[in-house]
């Protein structure tokens, strides 16, 4: 009984960390791109590291926390723009082509020891050198508070703050993108994602609605990072190609072109992820699979999980098969 | 109703037009000149010069290949022509070579597909709000604050609501494009298309796969268009439709306008019968008794002249 509350514990925590808030919110941005307009952006990963890259520097050069937040923006946006100018006039694959090998330029470039008094080279940038101003902000009393069994220090490294302000966000976007799906704009999206030429012949600059689309979500990828690494450090290798498959995999789970799906599909990853992993790791002797085994056996898992998904039930967990955004 | 809207006859405007190909119209809407499409070796339209009436039904007919589509694809802004700056042309005194195809909508001038574009994936009312004009919802910042729009969205669905009543496809508003009939989706694509008021629409083969019945309707529809001062031009392989309701045919063939004229004359021009049957089509040429002296004599000058013609190619080729 002690084992099966301790637990769930530890899933519940799992569920509501800062880090599921960040893959939420860059999963919100693969929605508008992939589940609304029908971008196949496959370097979101590079959004939440250029966002991260982009605030973290900023503050290291001793710029004020809302300067940084809007460097890491306006990066991000200046990424979108570049990556969209030559592809979004092309069929969409391109796209895809293009965000992966884009991502892995920036992570590239991240991790190389030229910029190493910039970026911090592979070694990143470490927190403390950044968190010192968001922390600030904070008008929470010092200390510790308990929430059934949610215990954390207010304002502290990994603690209620950041809870607070990463979850805020992710509600405050969740909202915007319930708002956008049911308005005009998000009718012409869902359209162009169906057929573009449809679109253009009834008068809309489908090019302009995709790198609407595409900058919204990439500047949402950025807030993500930020959040990201505001608990943790800035580490260009963690936020790679494997970043990019999760962030999509909690979108299709939850549902893409859905309003919950990402923040549920987000979740549910995190907290699959953890539970096999402890299981995994409580019931299965060292000498069959040890813990470092155990954590590679989940990402296993997941990768057949998302094969599953796609052949049984492609419109996530959300979803409405009518309105399918890929077709199987 | 007018003489001319009942009849297949010639609308009084048009009565003094040349029959000929290019010729000029009193009151142009659309005029062509010099508009060339290759692809690869292949030229797949070349058309001089046309021009379309205004307010009038216009059906653009020529056998398979004859490149009436590309020709759409072309005056719509769906394709560039290859002929670069030479390619002219003016659509409601705007000039619109190498403009893109959502400004050739916005201007007025509307199409349809051959093959469907309905959006399946949305529903019957989302495909005909999609068609309509200034919607200040479609601005992306604008779409957040719902009361911005709502009062255009409203207006644009009663109108839809109507539209869709006049094509017999209200009760199916809310169902999903994708579940309707391959006539249906035709009929929702000319409806969308109304949606945003055109000056002219371009509908090509709008009756495929449609049944009589509604083609009878749909005919009447495209009528009324026309009397409330529409202008169409429709591609369209039925040639009863085409006698029916058009008020002038033009006829191309390989790329080329061969033939213009009213529907119940420029089907005896000898440059369309040559077109759709072939210029030799009632010569029976298995029939070894027309091969009398006379045509033995012929046979054998043109193959020597293609033999000179062949040599002097070579020498060309080898120098």
């Amino acid at each position: 009984m002690d084992y099966i509350l301790q637990l769930l514990s530890s899933l519940t925590q799992e569920a509501l960390a800062p880090t599921t808030a960040a893959f939420a919110l860059a999963a919100i941005g693969l929605n508008v791109h992939f589940g609304l307009t029908g971008l196949v952006n496959m370097g979101q990963a590079a959004f939440l590291l250029l966002g991260a890259y982009g605030f973290a520097i900023s503050i290291t050069n001793g710029l004020p926390f809302g300067m940084a937040v809007l460097v890491a923006l306006a990066i991000s946006i200046v990424f979108a723009v570049i990556l969209g100018i030559p592809t979004l006039r092309l069929r969409g694959d391109y796209l895809a082509i293009v965000t992966i090998s884009g991502a892995e330029i920036i992570r590239m470039v991240g991790r190389s020891s030229l910029l190493t008094d910039t970026t911090g080279g592979s070694n990143g940038i470490t927190g403390s050198s950044y968190r010192d101003p968001f922390n600030a902000l904070s008008f929470l009393p010092d200390g510790t508070t308990t929430i059934l069994w949610f215990s954390y220090s207010n304002n502290g490294v990994n603690g209620w703050w950041i809870r607070i302000v990463g979850w805020g966000l992710v509600a405050l976007f969740t909202l915007v993108l319930f708002l956008l799906m049911r308005s005009p704009w998000g009718r012409v999206v869902k359209a162009i994602r169906e057929d573009e030429d449809a679109v253009r012949s009834l008068g809309k600059n489908v090019y302009s609605y995709k790198m609407q689309a595409l900058v919204f979500g990439g500047a949402l990828g950025a807030l993500g990072g930020i959040i990201y690494v505001l608990p943790s450090s800035v580490q260009p290798d963690a936020m790679g190609r494997s970043m990019t498959f999760f962030i999509w995999t909690a979108l299709i789970l939850g549902g893409a072109a859905t309003v919950f799906g990402p923040v549920l599909g987000s979740i549910l990853f995190f907290v699959l992820r953890l539970f096999i992993r402890t299981i995994a790791g409580d019931f299965i002797p060292n000498s069959i699979m040890n813990a470092q085994q155990a954590e590679q056996f989940s990402y296993v898992l997941v990768g057949v999980a998302l094969m599953l998904l796609i052949v049984f039930r492609p419109q996530g967990l959300l979803g409405n098969k009518k309105e399918l955004t890929f077709s199987v | 109703m007018s003489e001319p809207t009942t009849t297949p006859g010639v609308p009084t405007a048009l009565t003094a037009v040349q029959h000929a190909p290019g010729s000029p119209k009193p009151d142009a809407i659309l005029t062509v000149d010099n508009i060339t499409r290759r692809f690869g070796g292949m030229t797949a339209v070349d058309v001089g010069h046309l021009e379309v009436q205004r307010g009038a039904i216009t059906a653009l007919i020529g056998p398979n290949g004859a490149g009436k589509t590309t020709f759409f694809n072309l005056l719509t802004g769906f394709d560039k022509p290859s002929s670069g700056k030479d390619a002219r042309w003016q659509f409601n005194g705007k000039t619109l070579g190498n403009t893109g195809a959502a400004k050739v909508a916005r201007a007025g001038m509307v199409r349809t597909f051959q093959l469907t574009k309905a959006l399946s994936r949305l529903t019957v009312m989302q495909n005909m709000l999609l068609g309509a004009k200034d919607q200040p919802g479609e601005n992306f910042f604008a779409a957040l604050i719902s009361p911005v729009w709502r009062k255009r969205e409203q207006e644009i669905t009663a109108k839809a609501e109507d539209l869709l009543d006049r094509f017999k496809l209200l009760e199916k508003k809310d169902d999903y494009a994708g579940s309707l009939s391959g006539g249906q989706r035709k009929l929702l694509e000319m409806a969308r298309a109304l949606m945003s008021d055109p000056t002219m629409i371009m509908l090509d083969e709008p009756m495929a796969g449609v049944n009589p019945a509604l083609t009878q309707s749909l005919l009447g529809h495209i009528q009324s268009l026309r009397d409330d001062g529409m202008t169409v031009l429709f591609v369209e392989h039925d040639m009863h439709m085409v006698r029916h309701i058009s008020d002038w045919v033009v006829v191309m063939a390989e790329g080329k306008v061969v033939a213009e004229g009213p529907a119940a004359t420029v089907m005896d021009d000898q440059a369309v019968i040559d077109a759709y049957l072939g210029a030799h089509h009632d010569t029976d040429l298995g029939d070894d008794s027309l091969l009398n002296e006379e045509t033995y004599e012929e046979l054998a000058d043109e193959v020597a002249e293609e033999d000179a013609a062949d040599t002097a190619d070579e020498g060309k080729a080898t120098r």
